[in-house]
């Protein structure tokens, strides 16, 4: 790939990521959704202090437990949740602020149209709610897209959170 | 200066104060009288599964080393260097033969054959130089909790010596922990951890978990969001499959322990389709069913829901099936965990939908805890008012309605709807607070409470 090609890239993905956190700070969940490709996995596991020689700080995708390891149809069923209006725990809503940087790309494969790219990121985001409730979701995420008639659309999501306990009492926000 | 315990928890008008929610002194008071005493819940055994095996693990607000010896016992040994307090294990889980405390380098074996009781103070440097010989090794091993069990792959511990045994302390209660543990045909203990504990931080006194899940069917209000989204393994709307009609709430008044469960019963119901959505784990459940029916015959097996030990482990036995943990980290916060389980020689498939379906329902990002995070904490942050701390809540629900049961001893039944239960974890919790010792609240002693209320009526000798 050349170097404007590579720039070219870098541009399209920061601003389809920029946009995703632009739709999901303003709660448009339902648009959120059609950024997601049918097969998508989305996936935050636990961390653990372990010796540094150790290959177990993470738990393991579908097969241990996790904040969250889930397919598009549990994504769907969050985002009713939170449309019902009587889901307590975002209700009244949230105020979340997606701050994305630090994106490289690490591969791409497939011919333009059918592109698939995956990049790695720092994320953090910023929830507040009722008075004082503050949490900050501060990781990396490693993020898979592949390209359709539709624009690109999320097919992998790993999310590294900072945390081996989470400090917060719920995970209702997407990262 | 708060008051004393019995107007803290007045028990003939089911009220409980909010001070004992957010009160400082009361919580020190707990952390000495309950979390000190009480036989609590530290690990699960594939946690360690093999000899040297090591998990980081809580009792009250003190962290604690739970270990497998080499010869495959388990201890449980608190986790601090004893000679200038480091704590001496950061890794939350491993394998190790001997703790070095990176401070000074104090070592501690978990190898018999090199101490006499594994958790002994193993190596001092300058031992024979600086000390000239003189520190008696075996006086400053690691401290032990003297009284551990480890019960159908479930491991417990207790500070207190004269605590009474682990069986003893769950009375009947007993059976219902055994239908989470057992296998779901009822072979016993037949459960496997999937990997990984859920840790977070709720803030939340930690009662409001045991409370909850001892037995109140009436807060399913706040989960009907999920219920109408629906979580259910077999497809539609709710959050389960359905339950058989016989559940009800069944409480231990002298153990402060209880379930929303089945009464014993003695033929196994008709078999009801669940986790339907996958073919291949529905026919296991049907096999399942047919095992139970060839187990039990017309023996005496319960089923459950939810349920609390006291004072602050609960489980899940049904769907989904998982154990909690509530640690206090001070008067208004909590470190809730939670540990999910399967079948340990079920199909792939079995245990892989169980995985999925316990993580969209439980924990901070499950569709359904986490509602409850919601109304724990807040009713927390409310009780902390110099006006709302001075009033009670009502727990009158169902006062005085409990009744007496056949074929489980010790325990009242007490409907779907009451609050009875909850009126039992906190007298539980007023004679713990107000026993100078075990000898106090021994299981069974004493008159006990009467929550059906025939000892305050006038007899009537009319019918």
């Amino acid at each position: 790939m050349s170097k404007a090609d590579e720039i070219e890239l870098l541009h399209e993905v920061t601003q389809w990521f920029y946009r995703e956190a632009d739709i999901l700070d303003y709660r448009e969940y339902a648009e959120w959704l059609k950024l997601l490709h049918p097969d998508v996995r989305y996936f935050i596991p636990l961390v653990r202090n372990v010796p540094r020689i150790r290959d177990t700080e993470f738990t393991r995708e579908q097969e241990d437990n996790a904040w969250m390891d889930e397919g598009f149809t549990t994504l769907e069923k969050r985002v009713k949740q939170i449309l019902t209006n009587i889901h307590w725990a975002e209700e009244p809503p949230s105020r979340v602020s997606h701050l994305i940087t630090n994106t490289v790309i690490l591969s791409v494969d497939g011919v333009p149209g059918a592109r698939e790219v995956e990049t790695r990121s720092r994320v953090f985001v910023y929830q507040n709610r009722i008075d004082d409730e503050v949490n900050h979701f501060v990781g990396k995420r490693i993020d898979r897209l592949v390209e359709s008639d539709n624009g690109w659309l999320l097919k992998h999501r790993t999310v590294h959170l900072d945390q081996s306990v989470l400090l917060a009492k719920a995970l209702t926000v997407f990262i | 200066m708060t008051k004393p315990i019995d107007e803290l928890i007045v028990q003939d008008k089911g009220l409980v104060s909010r001070e004992i929610f957010v009160d400082e002194d009361l919580y020190k008071q707990e952390l000495s009288k309950v979390f000190a005493r009480a036989w609590l819940f530290v690990a699960h055994e594939d946690q360690v599964a093999k000899n040297g095996d090591y998990v980081v693990s809580k009792m009250g607000t003190d962290t604690v080393i739970v270990t497998k010896d080499m010869e495959g016992k388990v201890h449980v040994l608190l986790n601090t260097c004893t000679h200038r307090g480091m704590r001496l294990c950061r890794n939350d889980m491993g394998n190790a033969r001997t703790f070095s405390c990176p401070y000074h380098g104090w070592s501690y074996s978990m190898d018999g054959r090199i101490v006499e009781t594994p958790g002994d103070l193993a190596g001092v440097p300058g031992h024979a130089t600086y000390y000239h010989g003189e520190l008696d090794k075996k006086d400053w091993g690691l401290v032990r909790a003297p009284r551990v069990k480890v019960y159908k792959r479930t491991v417990w511990a207790s500070w207190d010596p004269d605590a009474p045994d682990f069986e003893d302390y769950l009375g009947d209660m007993k059976l219902y922990l055994d239908y989470a543990l057992d296998g779901r045909d009822g072979e016993p203990g037949n459960n496997e951890m999937i990997g990984g504990v859920l840790k977070w931080r709720v803030p939340s006194n930690w009662k409001f978990a045991p409370e909850n899940f001892i037995g109140d069917n009436y807060h399913d209000i706040s989960h009907r969001s999920v219920d109408l989204v629906g979580i259910n393994p077999s497809g539609g709307t709710g959050r389960r499959d359905d339950e058989p009609d016989e559940a009800t709430t069944l409480g231990f008044p002298k153990l402060g322990h209880g379930v929303i469960g089945e009464p014993p019963y003695f033929e196994e119901p008709e078999f009801v389709e669940q986790w339907a959505q996958n073919p291949e784990v529905l026919e296991y459940y049907r096999q399942v069913h047919k095992r139970r029916e060839e187990r039990f015959g017309d023996e005496r097996r319960v089923s459950m829901t939810v349920g609390t030990i006291f004072p602050n482990m609960s489980f899940h036995g049904r769907q989904p099936r998982t154990l909690a943990v509530f640690h206090p980290i001070s008067p208004t916060e909590m470190e809730m965990w939670r540990f999910f389980l399967v079948d340990r020689d079920a199909p792939q498939a079995v245990k892989d939908m169980a995985r999925h379906y316990h993580l969209s329902y439980s924990g901070p990002g499950g569709l359904t805890e986490s509602d409850d995070m919601e109304n724990w904490s807040y009713a927390t942050d409310s009780s902390r008012g110099e006006i709302s701390r001075s009033i009670y809540f009502n727990y009158e629900m169902g006062l005085g309605h409990a009744r007496e049961l056949e074929h489980l001893e010790g325990a009242v039944e007490n409907g779907v709807f009451t609050e009875e239960n909850a009126r039992i974890f906190y007298r539980r919790w007023a004679e713990f607070m107000k026993a100078g010792s075990w000898d106090d609240i021994y299981p069974g002693k004493g008159p006990g409470p009467d929550p059906t209320g025939k000892a305050a009526a006038p007899a009537d000798e009319s019918k």
